[in-house]
Order: structure tokens, then C-alpha cells, then sequence
């Protein structure tokens, strides 16, 4: 397998948002919007919003791109296929702290300030709907899979509601109160058929209701201390994992809603089976000038039998169009700017991921813990994150006081399989969307990937260092949007027949 | 007494032996003070005895001396000193033979007294010494009394201190659980503050926010609106309809369909996976009758009136497995039935795998009184005889190869002598080299024998294992028959108990038991096809088995043949199926012409029988 990378230099943006069919990178610099081939970076469009854009987001159907401008309390969308169309929604006084497009892709839910009500304003007709008391909390808004139905938390008379809608005209489906003190979350289930709610972090309590409003079931883990974290359905709703601030991850089942099992996350590993991965200090150094040439097989490893060569990419052309953005920039981040107008080059990069990066360490191994500091609030502690992968057999998890180790557990066997352990946080992860395959990234100029056949490291080429914030898969699984404070790049996993073979070797070695 | 010998000196004890001596006889008159005053001031005066008698007695006082010792020794029993009187007036002479007599009697009772002080000094230091010792001895268990006293009192104190200790935990700890309690009071009330004062606080803010939509939203925002070039056709292509009853309706069905549907999924998930779980379970008790239904045979032979139940009953649960449809009714009976007798199947495994470890172990501790034993001590024997005559002679040929190199040596040493003994040496080595040779010979045989023989003990082990494991199986099989019938017996009258009333389980019974004892049949025939095979293995020439089978086959070019007759020689089977292919590929241009099968498959046969047995 080769990593060919795809770079936007000189590029700042706010977010790069991907799409789900034709993953269409579309970036934002400033009040104008970008958006490019996802397999050349070509532009496609462009267009200049009336604000600075703080959000952006692809219509289901990938067909309008939904800009939003909170500090103006405005919402601009355009359409991909005629650029001259254009919507513009003003939410007025009452201001404009989320928006979001409904599955359907014609319908744009605004929240107001305050959290006054939800706007649900239509692109097909006149009509307006208004959805009052929304509850401000972590996830209050949840369509189905389907995007039939939408359920909606809700806040009235210091109770907690939860609201099921039906997307097609925005009725009423079933309203009931949850039994919680403060709900932080809800969630259907991927079937959606299932929606999971579940309690602030002051108490552990996670209630399970059927989409007709009957409560199926109640758990509850412990009392007395800080509850659930995060919470995650497996793509098949057979699995419900619950991270919560004790450290555990505990694994519900789809029949009798009861607790399967519990995953602790120990500092130290003492099992022998379980395969430690360790990044090591020291990564080889990516000289251009030494890439020129094919690295030497014993360097390389059995990773290098992939094309090793750097090649120069100038077909796309956004030298112009990147120059005059720039020069538009308001604040001032002039380094970047004077590099960004010194050579405005996007370039490709294809080489083979460095194989001697990670290095399967011994057990026992102790990883590096945080001391959570108990006076503040919202500690460093209990489980962050938490991915099933798309095949429902792993489970990635993420330990906020082991901030530097990514937990892999074998949901087949239900056991831990692997742990990664990188020298920086961990700062994102996300599954491969048609495979197991896991991207991380910890704020350095790495990607990590984990397959079970084992771990590999790339460095994202380019002179100065880019810091991965964020990964984002293609939803064929073929690419990888990284993404950086101000700039993104395009990571292309080619798959020459070799991604088992090359992954396979590896997982020998391990 | 005591007391004041053991303080006496040795330079002092020759004295002190006169003082007792004078003591002691002073004691025998105790009664004359005087004398003993004189004693006592005559010691320091002069240690002559003599001058200390002559005191005592002068030319004066002879009359008086012995008129005195006269009276002293009748008062001690002594005879008289004078003689009989045979006048009163006459006056009593001194009888010289009585005061020798009673001068010698007093010597020797002299003697015998200092004898027996002698006795009693020696005792007296005997026991003072014991006494020392005892003396010493209870010193020192004094001493262990004490220290002991004290490590006891040292206890007690760190007893008492860590009772203390522990006291002052059970308090800490008292009031940690205390605290804890105060604590976890505190934080529930605490929690009940907060939540009050949030839905104080929320409800404040409620309001506000409610002031705040009436005033933001209720007046006439010129805002709030949305600017569209022109209205997108909806996703679905259709037109947005009404709200309506009927759509309310319709949202509800379309939900409960959803859900049904779910449900649905799940159920024949479920149905499937029970499926499965209940062909693994007719797998499983299938194999549990197979596995125990041949030891059954025999006591069903042995004993048939009381077995008939037994074998009623396993016939019976064969005849619900043929019967395929029962497995898919999952109604109650069915299934109670279904695990009653899986339950009941698997206790006789169980005990019949219990019983089979006991044996086993039994086996192991039992097996060494046999015949085979013997015999292989037997082997033993011979093997160690051979092995010491082995020795014995490699110990000859060393002695000789000595000589021969001393000879040699010494023959080396001396030109002369072996000058000399060279003609003789010429010979003799010529004859020591034949010798050597034989020897040779000889040893190789030995070697040959032992070889043969180390090989036939392992032979002879291997077959008595094979043996042992026959006759442990053979012994297993009694223990379980008789086992397994005790138990099933027992059983069995419950079951049918339960099932006389329903006349429908006799007919499939009735039915399978002509079925079901073919099955019975075959395992017990198997054992003498395989025993065969296996002694036609050994023996059997493969590759000219190949070519033989070959040979006939291109006779008679007849497919069917080679389906058939591999059967006889499994062992062979993979190589000759190998070659069945080929075969059968070259000769289906010949089979066309005459596939007289019948016959053709007769002969091959025969031929591939006479292959097996040689």
C-alpha cells in the first residue's frame, strides 16, 4: 500500500467537510467557499458568503452545501449543480447558534440563541415550522438512519422530554418524559429502532426506548460518582457501549438490554497476547532528496515491495484563486501568508509508510497515565471516545487518562486485542467506513493506521511540519482528509492488490 | 551433718577421719560427760593417743578404770569383765579372756562402724554432689523461669498494646465510616440543594426566556426570513401534502410497521439461531445413542426379559429422532421431553465416563500381576544376562588388547628381545591377529543377538499394551453394560410410567426397531474388518497392488469395478482412487465397447482379494 498524499499548502481553512457521495472536499477561508474534485483537489465551485463561514455542511444528497454564518444569525446554501442559485436565511434578533440540514436534504434546522426553539425552514415550499423548548445539551438532535424520524430532546418545566418526529412533514409522533435528572445525550439506533438517552455525568443512568415511546430498559452501572462519558451503537444495534468517567467501557446487548461485559482499561498490560504497539522516539527522516530514489529494501522493510517515488503533481491549479484568498485575509497570520504567496503549490506525494515506526513492544507494559486533577471539573478521566468498526467486530476506545493509547477490543471474543500507543494525545479517530481500518491522529505531522493485521505510521510530507487536528475518511474508504488548524490534505491509500499482502508481512512481523 | 563434710578440706579430712573415729567412739559411751570433755580439750592439747589413754588410766585408778569400763560395756551388752563371783563377799577378779573378748568384739565393731562411715562419707558426697547438681539445675530453670516470666510479661504487654492499636483502628475506622456517612449525607443533601436551586435557576430562566420570545418573536420580525431564488423540488420527486388525521394515521402505521417489521428480523434471526442450536442438539443426543447403544447390546443379550424396557427406550428416543417433524414443533411437551431425556443421556455418559476413569486407574494399578508381566521379566532377564556376557567378553577383548600393546610396548623397549622373539613375534601375531578377528566376529554376533532380542521385548511390550488396552476396553464395556443397565432400569420404569397413557409414542417405536437394530449391527461388525486391515497392512505389497489392481482393471475396463472394490483395502484407497481417475479417463473409449459389469466386477474381486491376503 502507498500513501499518496494530496496537499493544500498555503491553504487555510476553517473545516473540511466530506461527503458522502462524491466526496467533494469543500473548505471554507474566510467568507469564501471552496470546493474541490476530491480526487484531483480540482476546483469546482466558488462561492463568497456575506461573513466569515463558521460552519459548514453537505446535504444529504450532496446536492446544497449549508454555509452558516452565527455571528450574522444567517444561513446561506448553495447548490452544487446551479451556482447561481442561492438561499439565504436570516433567523433575525433571535440569533443563530446551530444549524443542520434534515436527511432529506430540503429542510434546514436552525437553533436560535438561547435555545429558544428550532426553526425548520423548507427549501421546497413556504412553510416554516417551529419546534419550541429544545434542550441545550451535548446531542439533542438525532435523525434515524433512515431519516425518517427525528427525535429531539427536549427541557420543560424542569423535566426532560424526549420528542420523535417524522421528517416528512414534521409531525408529532410521540412525546414522553424521560426519567433522568438532566439528559446529556440521545441516540438512535443505527436499525432505528432504538433510542438510547441517557444521563449528565452526575449520575450514570442510560434508558432505552423503543421508537414508539415505551421505555425498554433502564441501566445503571454505579452510583454516587460521575456517570457516562460517551456512548456508542454498533452499525448492527446489537451492541450498546457505554464509556463512563470510572475508566471502563461496559457492552449492552440488543435482547435484554443487560451488560455483556465490561472493558477496564488498566495502565499496565500484562497479557502476553495482546499486541502493544508503541511508537517509537526516533522516526526515520523524510529527506526529499534521499526519497528521490528508491529507499533500500532493509530500510524500507517488506513495506517498500509498493512504489517508493516522489512525483511532482501540478495539475490542478489553484495558485490564483489561493493568492487572491489570501490576500483577503483579515487577521493577520502573515508567516503563512508570505510562504503561502512565495510558492503556492499544491504538491502530490507518494511514498511508502515508514515501517520501522511502531515497534511492538513486550509485556508488561505500563503506558503513560495522567493524574486527573480532582478540583476541576470535567476531569481528565473515563472513557473520551469510543468506535465500533463498520464490520461490528472491533471497538476503538480511547482512555482520557491514558490520553496517549488507542484500546482496540475484539468484540468477537470480546477481549482487548490491541493497544496503540503514540508519543503525543490522541486526538481523533475514525473507522474506515468499508473496512477495519482505523485512522488516528494526535496532533503531529502522523497519520496512524491500525488494521488487524497490524499498525502502520506515515508522515505527512511537506517542509513545514502539519499538524493532523482531525481525520476524515472518504466514504469509499480510498482516501483520508487531514486536517490541520489552516491547512487540509488528501491522503490516498492505493490499493494495489498489495494493502493485504503489505498489511498481512506486517502483521507477521508482529 | 552434710553440711559440714563437704566444708572440710582434703588436707584437713586425715584429721577429721581421728575426730570422727574418737567421735564415734566417744558416742558409744555418750554417757560419761567427762570423758568427753576430756576429749574435746585434749584434741588441741596433744594429738598423741596414746598419752591421752594413759590419762585416762594411772597406777591409781586401775580398780576404778576398769570397775568403770566394766560398767560401761554391760551397759552396752558386753559380757563382764570380771569373773563370776562365787562368793558375795569375795572380792571379783578381773577375767583377762573377757576383756580380751570384749577388746576384740570392740575392734571389731571398730572396723565395721568405720566401714560403714566410709560407706556413708562416700554416699554423702555422692549426694552432695547430686545435690549440687540438682542444686544447679533448679539455678538455672529458675533462671528460664525468669526470662521466660519475663518474655511472657513482654507478651502480655504487646498483646495489650496492640489491642490497644486495634482498639484505636476499630475507632478510627468507626469514625472514618462515620465520616463517610456524614460525607455521603452532605453530598445528598447538597445534590438535593443544587437540583433545587437549578430548577430555581431554570425556572428563572424559563421565564425569561419565554419573556424573550414574545418579545423577539411575537412582534413582527422584518428578519426573520428566507430569501430563495426558487423553491427545489422536493428529494422524492413528490409534492409535500397536507397535515391531516389521515397522515397522523398514516405516520402511526408507518412506525408500527417499522417496528413489526424489526421484530420480525429479530424473530427469524432468533428462529435461525434456535435452529441451529437444535440441529447441534440432535447432533449431540444422535451421537450420545450411537455412543451408548452398543454397550447396551450386550446386556440386552445376556438378560433379556429385564433389559426389554432398556432397549424399549432407546429405540424409542431413535424413533422421536427419525421422526424429523417433532423437532420443529417447539411446544412444551416436546421440548421438556427433548431435555429430559438429553439430561438423562448425559448423566449416563457421565457416570459411564466416571466409571471408565475408575477403571482405568484401576487398570494401571492392577496390570502388573499378569502373565505378560512375567514373560517380560523373563526378557529382562535374558537381556541383562546377555548384556553382563557382552561385558564380560568386551572386558576379555580389552584384557587381550593390554597384553598385546604390553607386548608390543616391551617388544618396542628392547631391540634385542625383540630381535630375538622376532621370529616367534611374526607368528604370534599372525595368530593373535586371527584371534582378533574372531573375536571381532564374536562380538558383532553378540550384538546381532542383542539387537534381536532388545527388538522382540519391544515387540512383546507393544503387543501387551495392545493387549492391556483390549482387555481394559473389554472390562469397561462389562462395567458399563452392567452400569448403564442398573441406571437405565431405574429410570426407565419412571419413563414409561409417564408416557403409558399416550398410546402415540408405542406406534413409532414398533416401527423403528426393525431400523434401529441394523445400526447395532454394525459396530460390532466393524472391529473384525478393521483387525483384518490391519493385519493385511503390514503384509500387503502396495505398489504391486497398484499394478495388479491396475492390470484388471484395464481387463475388464470397467468404472464400476474400481468403485466397488476399493472398499476392501482402505488403506490403499487415496492411491488406487488416484489411479482410478487416470484410468478412467484412458479407458472410456474401451468401456464403450463392452461393459459387461456383473461379471467383470466378480473378477476384480477376486483379484483384489487374493492382493490383500498373501
Amino acid at each position: 500500500m502507498s500513501f499518496l498524499f494530496s496537499h493544500h499548502r498555503s491553504m487555510s481553512i476553517y473545516e473540511a467537510s466530506l461527503h458522502l457521495q462524491n466526496f467533494k472536499p469543500a473548505s471554507c477561508v474566510q467568507y469564501r467557499l471552496v470546493v474541490r474534485d476530491a480526487n484531483t483537489l480540482q476546483i469546482c465551485q466558488l462561492y463568497t458568503c456575506l461573513d466569515q463561514i463558521q460552519h459548514i455542511e453537505w446535504s444529504a444528497d450532496s446536492l446544497f452545501i449549508l454555509c452558516a454564518l452565527y455571528k450574522r444569525g444567517l444561513v446561506q446554501v448553495w447548490s452544487l449543480e446551479q451556482p447561481e442559485w442561492h438561499c439565504k436565511i436570516d433567523e433575525g434578533s433571535a440569533g443563530l447558534v446551530a444549524s443542520c440540514w434534515s436527511p432529506d436534504g430540503r429542510h434546514i434546522l436552525n437553533t436560535t440563541e438561547f435555545h429558544l426553539r428550532i426553526t425548520v425552514w423548507s427549501l421546497c415550499t413556504k412553510s416554516v415550522s417551529y419546534i419550541k423548548y429544545p434542550k441545550a445539551c451535548q446531542q439533542g438532535i438525532t435523525f434515524t438512519r433512515d431519516g425518517r424520524y427525528l427525535a429531539l430532546a427536549e427541557r420543560r418545566d424542569c423535566k426532560d422530554y424526549v420528542s420523535i418526529l417524522v421528517c416528512s412533514d414534521w409531525q408529532l409522533l410521540r412525546h414522553f418524559d424521560t426519567d433522568t435528572q438532566d439528559l446529556a445525550g440521545i441516540e438512535w439506533a443505527p436499525n432505528g429502532c432504538v433510542l438510547a438517552a441517557w444521563d449528565s455525568c452526575l449520575e450514570y443512568k442510560i434508558l432505552l426506548y423503543s421508537l414508539d415511546g415505551r421505555l425498554l430498559s433502564t441501566f445503571c452501572a454505579y452510583e454516587w460518582s460521575l456517570g457516562i462519558k460517551s456512548v456508542a451503537w454498533s452499525p448492527s444495534s446489537q451492541f450498546l457501549a457505554v464509556g463512563s468517567y470510572d475508566g471502563k467501557v461496559r457492552i449492552l446487548n440488543h435482547v435484554t438490554w443487560k451488560m455483556i461485559t465490561e472493558f477496564g482499561h488498566p495502565a499496565t498490560i500484562n497479557n502476553p497476547k495482546i499486541v502493544v504497539y508503541k511508537e517509537a522516539e526516533k522516526s526515520p527522516p523524510l529527506v526529499l532528496g534521499r526519497l528521490a530514489f528508491p529507499p533500500p529494501r532493509a530500510a524500507a522493510g517488506p513495506l517498500s515491495s509498493t512504489e517508493s517515488e516522489w512525483r511532482q503533481r501540478s495539475h490542478w491549479d489553484g495558485h490564483q484563486a489561493l493568492q487572491c484568498r489570501l490576500a483577503r485575509r483579515s487577521s493577520g497570520n502573515t508567516a503563512s501568508q508570505g510562504r503561502a504567496q512565495g510558492q503556492a503549490l499544491c504538491a502530490a506525494a507518494k511514498f511508502p509508510p515508514s515501517p520501522v515506526f511502531h515497534e511492538v513492544a513486550s509485556v508488561p507494559v505500563s503506558l503513560q497515565t495522567l493524574k486527573p486533577a480532582a478540583d476541576r471539573a470535567n476531569p481528565r478521566i473515563g472513557i473520551g471516545a469510543l468506535a465500533f468498526s463498520p464490520d461490528n467486530c472491533f471497538l476503538a476506545t480511547r482512555s482520557d487518562s491514558v490520553p496517549t493509547a488507542v484500546w482496540i477490543w475484539d468484540i468477537q471474543k470480546l477481549r482487548l486485542l490491541a493497544v496503540l500507543e503514540q508519543l503525543s494525545a490522541v486526538r481523533c479517530f475514525q473507522w474506515d467506513p468499508r473496512q477495519a481500518r482505523l485512522a488516528i491522529c494526535t496532533g503531529g505531522g502522523k497519520v496512524y493506521l491500525w488494521s488487524p493485521a497490524g499498525c502502520v505510521s506515515v508522515q505527512v510530507p511537506g517542509e513545514g511540519d502539519f499538524q493532523v487536528l482531525s481525520v476524515c475518511w472518504h466514504p469509499s474508504g480510498d482516501s483520508l482528509a487531514l486536517l490541520s488548524k489552516d491547512h487540509f490534505c488528501l491522503c490516498f491509500l492505493e490499493t494495489e492488490q498489495g494493502v493485504g499482502t503489505a498489511f498481512g508481512q506486517r502483521g507477521d512481523h508482529t | 551433718m552434710g553440711d559440714w563434710m563437704t566444708v572440710t578440706d582434703p588436707g584437713l579430712s586425715s584429721e577429721s577421719k581421728y575426730i570422727s573415729q574418737y567421735t564415734s567412739e566417744t558416742k558409744m559411751s555418750p554417757s560419761s560427760l567427762y570423758s568427753q570433755q576430756v576429749l574435746c580439750s585434749s584434741i588441741p592439747l596433744s594429738k598423741n593417743v596414746h598419752s591421752f589413754f594413759s590419762a585416762f588410766c594411772t597406777e591409781e585408778n586401775i580398780e576404778q578404770s576398769i570397775s568403770y569400763l566394766d560398767q560401761e560395756l554391760t551397759t552396752f551388752g558386753f559380757p563382764s569383765l570380771y569373773e563370776e563371783s562365787k562368793g558375795k563377799e569375795t572380792k571379783r577378779e578381773l577375767n583377762i579372756v573377757a576383756v580380751l573378748n570384749c577388746m576384740n568384739e570392740l575392734l571389731v565393731l571398730q572396723r565395721k562402724n568405720l566401714l560403714a562411715q566410709e560407706n556413708v562419707e562416700t554416699q554423702n558426697l555422692k549426694l552432695g554432689s547430686d545435690m549440687d547438681h540438682l542444686q544447679n539445675c533448679y539455678a538455672k530453670l529458675k533462671e528460664q523461669l525468669e526470662t521466660s516470666r519475663r518474655e511472657m510479661i513482654g507478651l502480655q504487654e504487646r498483646d495489650r498494646q496492640l489491642q490497644c492499636k486495634n482498639r484505636n483502628l476499630h475507632q478510627l475506622l468507626k469514625n472514618e465510616k462515620d465520616e463517610v456517612q456524614k460525607l455521603q449525607n452532605i453530598i445528598a443533601s447538597r445534590a438535593t440543594q443544587y437540583n433545587h436551586d437549578m430548577k430555581r435557576k431554570e425556572r428563572e430562566y424559563n421565564k425569561l426566556k419565554e419573556r424573550l420570545h414574545q418579545l423577539v418573536m411575537n412582534k413582527k420580525d422584518k428578519k426573520i426570513a428566507m430569501e430563495v431564488l426558487n423553491y427545489v423540488g422536493r428529494a422524492d420527486g413528490k409534492r409535500g401534502s397536507w397535515r391531516t388525521g389521515k397522515t397522523e394515521a398514516r405516520n402511526e402505521d408507518e412506525m408500527y410497521k417499522i417496528l413489526l417489521n424489526d421484530y420480525e428480523y429479530r424473530q427469524k434471526q432468533i428462529l435461525m439461531e434456535n435452529a441451529e442450536l437444535k440441529k447441534v442438539l440432535q447432533q449431540m443426543k444422535k451421537e450420545m445413542i450411537s455412543l451408548l447403544s452398543p454397550q447396551k447390546q450386550k446386556p440386552r443379550e445376556r438378560a433379556d426379559d429385564s433389559t426389554g424396557t432398556v432397549i424399549s427406550d432407546i429405540e424409542e428416543d431413535a424413533g422421536e429422532l427419525s421422526r424429523e417433524s417433532t423437532w420443529d414443533l417447539s411446544c412444551e411437551t416436546v421440548r421438556e421431553q427433548l431435555t429430559n431425556s438429553i439430561r438423562k443421556q448425559w448423566r449416563i455418559l457421565k457416570s459411564h465416563v466416571e466409571k471408565l476413569d475408575n477403571q482405568v486407574s484401576k487398570v494401571h494399578l492392577e496390570g502388573f500381576n499378569d502373565e505378560d508381566v512375567i514373560s517380560r521379566q523373563d526378557h529382562e532377564q535374558e537381556t541383562e544376562k546377555l548384556e553382563l556376557e557382552i561385558q564380560q567378553c568386551k572386558e576379555m577383548i580389552k584384557t587381550q588388547q593390554q597384553l598385546l600393546q604390553q607386548q608390543l610396548a616391551t617388544a618396542g623397549d628392547d631391540d634385542t628381545t625383540s630381535l630375538l622373539r622376532d621370529c616367534y613375534l611374526l607368528e604370534e601375531k599372525e595368530r593373535l591377529k586371527e584371534e582378533w578377528s574372531l573375536f571381532k566376529e564374536q562380538k558383532k554376533n553378540f550384538e546381532k543377538e542383542r539387537r534381536s532380542f532388545t527388538e522382540a521385548a519391544i515387540r512383546l511390550g507393544l503387543e501387551r499394551k495392545a493387549f492391556e488396552e483390549e482387555r481394559a476396553s473389554w472390562l469397561k464395556q462389562q462395567f458399563l453394560n452392567m452400569t448403564t443397565f442398573d441406571h437405565q432400569n431405574s429410570e426407565n420404569v419412571k419413563l414409561f410410567s409417564a408416557f403409558s397413557g399416550s398410546s402415540d409414542w408405542d406406534n413409532p417405536t414398533v416401527h423403528s426397531r426393525p431400523r434401529q437394530k441394523k445400526p447395532h449391527g454394525a459396530p460390532s461388525g466393524s472391529p473384525v474388518c478393521t483387525s483384518k486391515l490391519t493385519k493385511s497392512l503390514p503384509a500387503s505389497p502396495s505398489t504391486s497392488d497398484f499394478c495388479q489392481t491396475r492390470s484388471c482393471v484395464s481387463e475388464y475396463s470397467s468404472i464400476s469395478v474400481l468403485n466397488t472394490a476399493p472398499e476392501e483395502s482402505k488403506p490403499n484407497q487415496v492411491g488406487r482412487e488416484c489411479t482410478n481417475q487416470k484410468w478412467s479417463v484412458a479407458s472410456r473409449p474401451d468401456s464403450q465397447e463392452g461393459c459387461c459389469s456383473g461379471c467383470s466386477s466378480t473378477h476384480a474381486d477376486a483379484h483384489i482379494e487374493k492382493d490383500d491376503l498373501p
